[in-house]
């Protein structure tokens, strides 16, 4: 704790030195001031507790939720998310599958979960559970399915969606993550149309985020790109959050995960 | 026991079955289902209401055009353009220039329009998102061109005379409405969207040709 409380001040003292580099070396070095004191540790250890807890309605663990690859495998789920899973119907991503397990398993209400806001409450748990599953697929390669007619469906929404211009002022996703080395002020953009921008993109979410003191799942990634876009609030675990991840994933094939990253 | 697993194995089989012979649908049908994704996936919040995923054929085009890397066809470019410069309107009182100083805060501003922000609250320009613009602000990003020395480079001396006015006039429209010009513009459309009132534009306008504007020094 005290090597990231020093760290922190270093990163104070040397501000204007960084806004002479990109952000991407300054974020490399906030990453090598931070070595073993990455925050979202604490929300890794808390989802690991979450997941064998039993909780719930029904008292139950989530050791039984199948994140795809059978009840119970967390290793490597994260990398192949989002999936069509037959018992819903439905392709979902990494924090909607785990609120089915929630529902189905605890008891909990999905509904309910999913109009919590984020970092409150059963959302927070979701987070941290995010924030653990994915973090025990690091360093794996992503590998999303697209054999399922659904997961092709969704991709193809996805590119859709990535491209729609729209809100008051005509942003797309793709305005600002479609193109090789651009930046917004001194923040690096990753092109999210291909590799190694959408690995590197879409593999560091959740990730802990220096500047708020937060931690953000992938859904809360994608609602705040939204609200800058201007665009209306994306509903938490919706079609159109899981195509534009399914998008990403599979434009992410072969990239490493890194999650969870340490943000601006 | 026996029954039900070869039930269950029929219908794994049938799941199987369907998944693999489903077609995939055309592109038209995928254009479709992505509208009804968009309906049920968004909500209002704050002014941001869910108007702004109406429909607007500029952005369709341009959209599927990104999409699929064919560009548009040079009938269609014209026309967008030529509709949307049918939107700019001279400044009411002839005057193209107000306060760089002002223009300055405007282009700092990232400020509005989001579902956070208050309605009615004052607006950025969200310039240095994308542009250079002064050299001493060193924050700023490369979606767009630099405009540091944009009066000066096109050798604007005078902003009021006669042989800067198309260079005013074209800078006008341009942050008006960037659309007229380029079909495909990332720029917002700051008057025609309601972005950035007149005043606001004018002090933009000062920022960038007038000569005592640290731009142009």
């Amino acid at each position: 704790m005290k090597k990231l409380v020093i760290a922190l001040g270093l990163i104070g003292v040397s501000a204007a030195a960084f806004a002479q580099k990109s952000s991407t070396d300054s974020i490399a070095e906030y990453r090598q001031m931070l070595q073993d004191g990455n925050p979202a540790e604490l929300f890794e250890a808390k989802g690991e507790d979450l997941w064998k807890q039993k909780r719930g309605p029904k008292k139950a663990s989530l050791e039984k939720c199948d994140l795809g690859k059978g009840a119970g495998v967390v290793k490597g789920a994260w990398v192949e998310l989002p999936r069509y899973f037959s018992d819903t119907g439905r392709v979902q991503d990494l924090e909607s599958r785990l609120v089915t397990c929630m529902q189905e398993l605890q008891g909990f209400n999905g509904d309910e979960i999913a109009k919590t806001l984020f970092g409150r409450d059963e959302q927070s748990n979701v987070t941290a559970l995010a924030t653990w599953i994915a973090g025990e697929s690091k360093g794996m390669k992503f590998n999303l399915s697209q054999s399922h007619v659904e997961e092709r469906k969704m991709y193809e929404v996805g590119q859709r969606l990535f491209f729609m211009r729209g809100g008051s002022h005509d942003f797309a996703c793709a305005t600002c993550h479609s193109q090789d080395d651009k930046r917004i002020r001194l923040q690096d953009l990753p092109n999210l149309t291909k590799n190694p921008g959408a690995g590197n993109g879409f593999g560091a979410w959740p990730a802990y985020r220096v500047s708020n003191g937060q931690m953000w799942g992938a859904q809360l990634r994608l609602n705040d790109c939204y609200r800058q876009q201007r665009f209306p609030y994306p509903l938490f675990g919706s079609d159109a959050t899981i195509a534009l991840g399914v998008y990403m994933g599979v434009n992410g094939k072969g990239g490493e995960a890194t999650a969870p990253a340490i943000k601006r | 026991m026996n029954r039900t697993y070869t039930l269950g194995l029929s219908v794994v089989a049938a799941a199987l079955l369907a998944a693999c012979s489903t077609p995939m649908p055309t592109s038209a049908e995928l254009d479709k289902l992505t509208q009804d994704i968009i309906g049920r996936s968004f909500r209002a919040q704050g002014q941001a209401k869910l108007d702004r995923l109406n429909p607007d054929e500029d952005n369709r085009l341009c959209a599927e055009a990104d999409r699929t890397g064919v560009p548009l066809d040079a009938k269609v470019t014209e026309a967008i353009e030529a509709r949307n410069m049918k939107t700019i309107k001279a400044p009411a009182d002839g005057k193209y220039l107000g306060d760089f100083k002002e223009g300055e805060k405007i282009a700092q501003s990232g400020a509005g329009k989001t579902w956070t922000d208050a309605e009615g609250s004052i607006n950025g320009g969200n310039c240095y998102n994308c542009h250079q613009i002064s050299k001493e602000e060193l924050s700023y990003g490369t979606l767009g061109p630099s405009l540091y020395n944009y009066g000066k480079l096109r050798g604007v001396a005078n902003p009021n005379s006669a042989e800067s006015k198309p260079i005013v006039e074209y800078t006008w429209g341009k942050i008006q409405n960037a659309r007229a010009y380029n079909a495909c513009s990332n720029m917002p459309r700051f008057a025609h969207k309601g972005i950035l009132t007149e005043a606001q534009i004018k002090h933009v306008m000062a920022l960038l040709l007038d000569p005592a504007s640290p731009v142009n020094k």
